[in-house]
């Protein structure tokens, strides 16, 4: 799937053991990164990103070890194979990153993300919302009498799926978390 | 060992316990409590620069000419943002400084206090890392560590902001614990790779060392073990503008310089060869032109500190990130334990190849009995000096280029230039640096009279600190390298890229108490150079060059090395589209 090799025992700081192709083409990757929870650490990762000229899909932080003081920072992103290896020896020379994991080369990976949706319509639209809801497993958080707020879980083009289904049945607002991702297995 | 101090004063005695010996600093209000207790100590000496920029300049200079971090304090708000030319500065070319700044009391964080500026989010694009400490039992620690980052893989600027009632307030000073840190970056290469680069070492038929900055960076014995194994192997071996005197211009496998000024047989030999192998330079945008075209038939290996310079913009085959030193120390080994091979049939063919190019004789130049050449100055300086313990800085234009390519270097921190950034600016304040660093070595800023003027005030300093730094002023009254590119790409429409109304330096340099000498026949060159070498302080010598002499060799911006200009008689067709190609 990747043209990205990693060779065996590498997972930190592990760009410079690929061996890219300079292909043209686009991948998108789920990094995780460990983090210093340290002021300033957030804007550092995201600097990096404009500055050099990277795209950000989708990010999501919050601390993971309160005693060890880091944070996870998981980012969906794409580029070239040679900008993603960018990306990660980039990442990995931050001073306060203590490791980067490509989670889509080393996975596999379980994704997912949470997203908070309000529907408002009346009759046939709102039996219809609350129908696809219960296939999507999507719960209702919040009702009245002509708005549903919709709370779904799930990888990220699941909730694309169910947002578009709610766009003509009277999609109002849409609130996401990005994505979380961890890799399968141990 | 752990003490009850306030933060003022541990400043002062977590650089004493860093082994630091000289702060370049310029007072304000909210660094008042660390001037203080400079003022009560003597252990380490304060050097009053004229500008911040200079201070951070002047800490880069001390740098590379001791290999050990250089050190600047500045006040908070407009010091901090003078200090920003500075940082970006030492972060391209990755030299090692730790720069102070005082900030606002935290209580007035974010109130847009006076001289309040957000100084870690301003620089922090521009240091390695930065700190803002907002408590000081936290103080001790940071500087430590700043300390640690500062010189540990990849060097670079760090900053700490020290907001004013930190320094004021007593905390716990801890002394430096070894590996506190969990920054550890790793320094041994992998084995597999470097043998696998020997084996190429040994196959290989027209193998080149392009060296950078990396080998002076990794400290003397790293330049010790590059002269072994280049003359064990004989390769040739050229190096990056900011590797200069890794490997001494007297050795007898030395090309010159690579690059967009560089020698024609250094590229031409990059551009041939059959293995490349990169220790510690970076494939930058002016040593490998048009990418496409980049040595096109070459393994390349790439010997690096930092995982991300490799494959960032050449895709290398054989990646080896690890400390210069002690991957050449492991390279050795291993070709040693191999039986010490080389294609010795093929090399000698290819030095009868690089012999042939060197004929060309590309720094040749039409010389003149009326005007002083540039390139003639700088030859008579080399003549005159090159026995000397010398240091040399530039400032940046068409006088670096030329000082590159005439001035030879025999040893590691003797050569200092601003190469990433470019910066104007950076020679006079990095002579002083060094002067400090090396008070009876002989300091030169090779100089373009609009560079200079960037940062003159620091005349202020060397003539109260009776620095002898010696000013050599190339002054061709252009931004010379400004209006070369105007000659040769903008149809000779020189728009702003003259020296007007120029100052007279002799009056000038007299002005600061310092010794002024001005010469423009080349008859009375070698008297004036002696002039100024026996002169025991400070002095500004200018030199009025040819007004519109050109840099050359030259690969203009996007051509490949095999395109490179030779003099006048090839700039013709730059202007148009093919370019004028040569070979
Ligand atoms: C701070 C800064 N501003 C602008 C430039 C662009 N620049 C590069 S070389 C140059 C001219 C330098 O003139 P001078 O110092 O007289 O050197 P010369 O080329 O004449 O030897 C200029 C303006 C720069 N490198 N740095
Ligand atoms: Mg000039």
């Amino acid at each position: 799937m990747s043209a990205l090799h990693i060779k065996k025992g590498s997972t930190r700081h592990s760009a410079y053991n690929l061996r890219p192709t300079f292909s043209d083409v686009q991948e998108r990757h789920t990094i995780a990164v460990l983090v210093e929870n340290e002021p300033g650490v957030l804007a550092r990762v995201i600097g990096l990103f404009s500055g050099r000229g990277y795209n950000i899909e989708s990010l999501t932080v919050a601390e993971v070890d309160h005693t060890g003081h880091l944070s996870r920072i998981t980012i969906v992103t794409n580029g070239t194979p040679q900008v993603i290896e960018q990306i990660k020896a980039q990442l990995g020379r931050i001073v306060p990153v203590h490791e980067v994991h490509d989670l889509t080369v080393e996975g596999p990976s379980v994704e997912r993300e949470l997203a908070i949706i309000k529907v408002v319509g009346e009759g046939e639209k709102r039996v219809e919302a609350l129908r696809l809801a219960d296939i999507f497993r999507a719960n209702v958080v919040d009702s009245t009498l002509n708005s549903f707020v919709f709370e779904i879980t799930g990888a990220p083009d699941k909730i694309d799926a169910f947002a578009d289904l709610m766009r003509p049945l009277g999609l109002s607002e849409l609130a996401r978390t990005g994505v979380a991702a961890l890799l399968r297995g141990d | 060992m752990t003490t009850e101090m306030t933060g003022a004063k541990m400043v002062i005695q977590a650089l004493k316990d860093q082994g630091v010996d000289t702060v370049f600093g310029y007072p304000g209000g909210a660094v008042l409590p660390i001037y203080d207790e400079i003022f009560q100590q003597n252990e380490i000496r304060h050097i009053l620069v004229r500008h911040e920029q200079g201070a951070v300049h002047a800490a880069e200079g001390y740098a590379r000419s001791t290999g050990k971090p250089g050190v600047a304090l500045v006040t908070s708000g407009p010091g901090a943002t003078n200090a920003v030319t500075g940082l970006t500065d030492a972060l391209l070319d990755s030299i090692p400084i730790v720069v102070l700044t005082g900030q606002v009391p935290t209580f007035m964080i974010g109130s847009d206090a006076f001289q309040e500026a957000d100084t870690v989010g301003i620089t922090r694009p521009c240091t390695k890392h930065n700190w803002l400490v907002k408590e000081t039992d936290a103080l001790a620690q940071t500087l430590h560590e700043a300390f640690h980052v500062a010189t540990a893989g990849r060097p670079g600027p760090v900053l700490i902001d020290i907001p004013k009632d930190v320094q004021f307030a007593t905390g716990t000073y801890q002394a430096p614990k070894p590996a506190a840190s969990h920054y550890q970056p790793e320094v041994k290469g992998d084995l597999e790779e470097i043998t696998e680069l020997v084996a190429a070492i040994e196959k290989a038929e027209r193998p080149v060392f392009y060296t950078g900055g990396g080998v002076i960076n990794s400290g003397p014995a790293a330049s010790q073990l590059l002269r072994e194994l280049v003359d064990a192997t004989g390769i040739p071996i050229t190096s990056t503008l900011m590797g200069l005197g890794a490997y001494p211009a007297s050795g007898e496998n030395w090309l010159g310089m690579l690059g967009m000024h560089g020698l024609y047989e250094a590229n031409l030999a990059m551009h041939g060869c059959d293995l490349m192998i990169n220790i510690g330079a970076r494939f930058d945008d002016r040593i490998t032109g048009r990418l496409d075209a980049f040595s096109p038939n070459s393994t390349k290996a790439h010997i690096d500190i930092d995982p991300s310079s490799i494959n960032k913009v050449i895709r290398v085959d054989i990646p080896i990130v690890g400390d210069v030193g002690h991957v050449l120390e492991d390279m050795l080994k291993v070709w040693k334990a191999r039986g010490r091979k080389t294609n010795a049939p093929a090399l000698a063919k290819w030095h009868e190849e690089i012999a042939t190019w060197r004929k060309v004789n590309c720094l040749a130049y039409t010389t003149s009995e009326e005007t002083i050449k540039p390139q003639y100055a700088l030859q008579r300086l080399e003549a005159l000096t090159k026995d000397r313990d010398r240091y040399i800085t530039t400032e940046v234009g068409q006088h670096q280029m030329w000082a590159a390519q005439y001035l030879g270097f025999e040893d590691p921190n003797r050569w200092m230039t601003s190469g990433g950034l470019g910066t104007m600016g950076y020679g006079f304040p990095a002579s002083i640096g060094a002067q400090i660093a090396h008070p009876d070595s002989l300091v030169i800023n090779v100089a373009g009279e609009a560079s200079w003027l960037m940062n003159m005030q620091e005349m202020g300093t060397a003539a109260q600190y009776r620095l002898p730094v010696k000013q050599f002023i190339l002054n061709n009254e252009r931004l010379g390298m400004v209006r070369q590119w105007q000659e040769l790409l903008h149809g000779e429409r020189y728009s702003h890229s003259w020296s007007e109304s120029l100052p007279d330096f002799v009056k000038l340099a007299e002005a600061f108490g310092a010794k002024g000498i001005l010469v423009s026949d080349p008859k009375d060159l070698d008297d004036a150079i002696m002039e100024m070498l026996n002169y025991e302080g400070p002095v500004l010598f200018d030199c009025l060059v040819e007004k519109h002499e050109n840099c050359f060799p030259m690969i203009p911006s996007g051509k490949a090395h095999n395109e490179m200009l030779l003099g006048e008689a090839d700039t013709q067709g730059v202007i148009q589209a093919g370019g004028a190609v040569l070979v």
